[in-house]
C-alpha cells in the first residue's frame, strides 16, 4: 500500500466512483456494478475495500486508512452500450492493459458521449416491435398497420413527457391513455377489428422487461434492498400502463 | 401454426427491443436470436403441453442459458442479451385481461387472470434463476481459477 501516493489513490476512487455511477445510470445489475468496482479495486492494490450500490447511490469504502466516498445516482435510464464499455475499460484495467490515468480518460469520454441510437430509430424500432408482437399473439394482418403506428405513437409520448418533465409514471400512464383511445377509435370507427390485441401489442415497448429482469437477478444475487426497490419500480410502471388503459375502456 | 413466420417476427422484436435499449451494435443480431430461441422454445412447450406456467419457465430458461453462452462468447455482460428475450414472455395479455375484468366489475374472473400472470411471471423468474445457478456450477472451476488469479478468495 505504501508505494501508492495520495494523488493516485484519489484518481483511483474516483476512478471506480465514476465506473460504477455509469454503469448504475446505464440499467446495470447492482450485484455487477459492486463486482466490477471491487476487481477494479483489487487491481489497484486496494485489497480490503468494500462498496454499497443502491439505486440512488454509490458508498465506497477503500481501507482503513482512507475517508469512504459517496456519489449520488439521480437519473436511471436504459443504454446498454455504456455498460458494455464500461465493463472492457475495467476488465483491461484489471489486465494490466491499461493504466489508472487511461482508465480515468476513457471513462470521462464514454460518459460524456451519447451512444444512443438516433431518436426516429428508437421510434421506428418500437413500431416495429409493436407489430411483430401484435402477429405474434395472434392479431390479423389487416390491422397490422394500427398496431404499428400507435406502437411508434406511445414510444414518442412517453419519451417526449420524459424529457420534458422527468415524471416516469405520468409519462408511461398518458402513454397508454393515448394508445388506449387511439385502439378504441380505430375500433369503433371500423378500422380494425380485435381492440384486445391491438392494445396489449402496442404497449408492449412500455413494458418494464429490464427492472423485472434486474429485479430477479438482484434478489437472487442478495441486494434485497435494490432488488425490492427495482421491483418497486416495475410495479409502478405496470401500474401506471394498466391504469391508463383501464382509464379508457371504463368508459 | 407457421413456425418461420413465428421465427421472423420473434428474431425482429427482440432486435427492435436491442435498439430501444441501445444494446451495442454488433451484438444486435445475438438479441434478435436469443428473442426468437427463447418465443420458439416457449411455443412448442406451450402447444405440447397447453400450460402457459411451464411454457415460460422453460422459454425462460432457454434466454438465460443462450445469453450466458454469447456472453462468455462476446465478453459482455449477459444483461445485455437477456432482456430483448424476456420481453416476449411477459404475460402482458393475461395483465391486460385481468385489469379489463376488474373495469367491467368482475372481480372473480379478474382474481383468475391476475392469478395467471403472477404464475407466469414467476415461472419467469424461477427459469432465469435456474439457469443462472446451473450455468455457475457448470462455470464454477473456471471462475474459481479467475478469482484466485486475482486474489478474490473471500467470496
Amino acid at each position: 500500500m505504501a508505494q501508492i501516493g495520495e494523488t493516485r489513490r484519489e484518481l483511483a476512487l474516483d476512478c471506480f466512483l465514476l465506473a460504477g455511477r455509469i454503469m448504475m445510470e446505464s440499467g446495470a445489475e447492482t450485484y455487477r456494478v459492486e463486482d466490477t468496482m471491487i476487481r477494479m479495486a483489487v487491481s489497484q492494490n486496494m485489497i480490503n475495500s468494500h462498496c454499497f450500490v443502491t439505486p440512488s447511490g454509490i458508498m465506497f469504502s477503500p481501507s482503513e486508512e482512507l475517508a469512504t466516498r459517496f456519489v449520488r445516482i439521480n437519473n436511471r435510464s436504459t443504454d446498454l452500450e455504456r455498460v458494455a464499455l464500461i465493463n472492457s475499460v475495467s476488465r483491461k484495467l484489471v489486465a494490466g492493459e491499461y493504466t489508472l490515468q487511461q482508465a480515468y480518460d476513457e471513462m470521462l469520454i464514454i460518459d460524456q458521449t451519447n451512444y444512443r441510437f438516433h431518436i426516429w430509430i428508437q421510434i421506428l424500432a418500437a413500431a416495429v416491435a409493436s407489430g411483430c408482437f401484435f402477429i405474434l399473439l395472434g392479431g390479423n394482418w389487416k390491422d397490422l398497420p394500427f398496431a404499428f403506428v400507435f406502437g411508434g405513437t406511445g414510444f414518442i409520448i412517453v419519451e417526449t413527457i420524459l424529457i420534458e418533465t422527468r415524471v416516469k409514471i405520468f409519462a408511461e400512464f398518458t402513454g397508454s391513455f393515448v394508445i388506449g383511445i387511439l385502439a378504441s377509435i380505430a375500433v369503433y370507427t371500423g378500422f380494425a377489428s380485435d381492440l384486445d390485441t391491438l392494445i396489449i401489442g402496442s404497449i408492449m415497448p412500455l413494458v418494464p422487461g429490464l427492472l423485472i429482469t434486474n429485479a430477479v437477478r438482484d434478489l437472487m444475487a442478495g441486494h434485497f434492498m435494490s432488488g425490492l426497490s427495482k421491483g418497486a419500480e416495475a410495479f409502478l410502471t405496470a401500474f401506471a400502463i394498466g391504469a391508463g388503459i383501464a382509464v379508457v375502456l371504463s368508459f | 401454426m407457421n413456425w418461420p413466420l413465428e421465427a421472423f417476427l420473434s428474431f425482429m422484436a427482440a432486435g427492435a427491443f436491442g435498439v430501444i435499449f441501445n444494446t451495442p451494435r454488433r451484438t444486435l443480431i445475438s438479441c434478435g436470436l436469443v428473442g426468437m430461441s427463447g418465443w420458439l422454445i416457449y411455443r412448442i412447450f406451450f402447444l405440447t403441453f397447453d400450460d402457459p406456467v411451464q411454457a415460460s419457465f422453460a422459454g425462460a430458461f432457454v434466454v438465460s442459458i443462450v445469453a450466458h453462452l454469447l456472453a462468455k462468447k462476446f465478453r459482455m455482460p449477459m444483461i445485455i442479451f437477456s432482456i430483448a428475450g424476456i420481453i416476449p414472455l411477459v404475460p402482458g395479455s393475461k395483465a391486460y385481461n385481468a385489469m379489463r375484468k376488474i373495469v367491467e366489475n368482475n372481480y372473480l374472473e379478474a382474481i383468475a387472470f391476475a392469478s395467471e400472470a403472477m404464475m407466469i411471471s414467476g415461472a419467469v423468474a424461477m427459469g432465469l434463476v435456474f439457469a443462472e445457478v446451473i450455468m455457475q456450477l457448470f462455470f464454477k472451476r473456471q471462475a474459481k481459477r479467475i478469482q484466485k488469479k486475482m486474489g478474490l478468495t473471500q467470496d
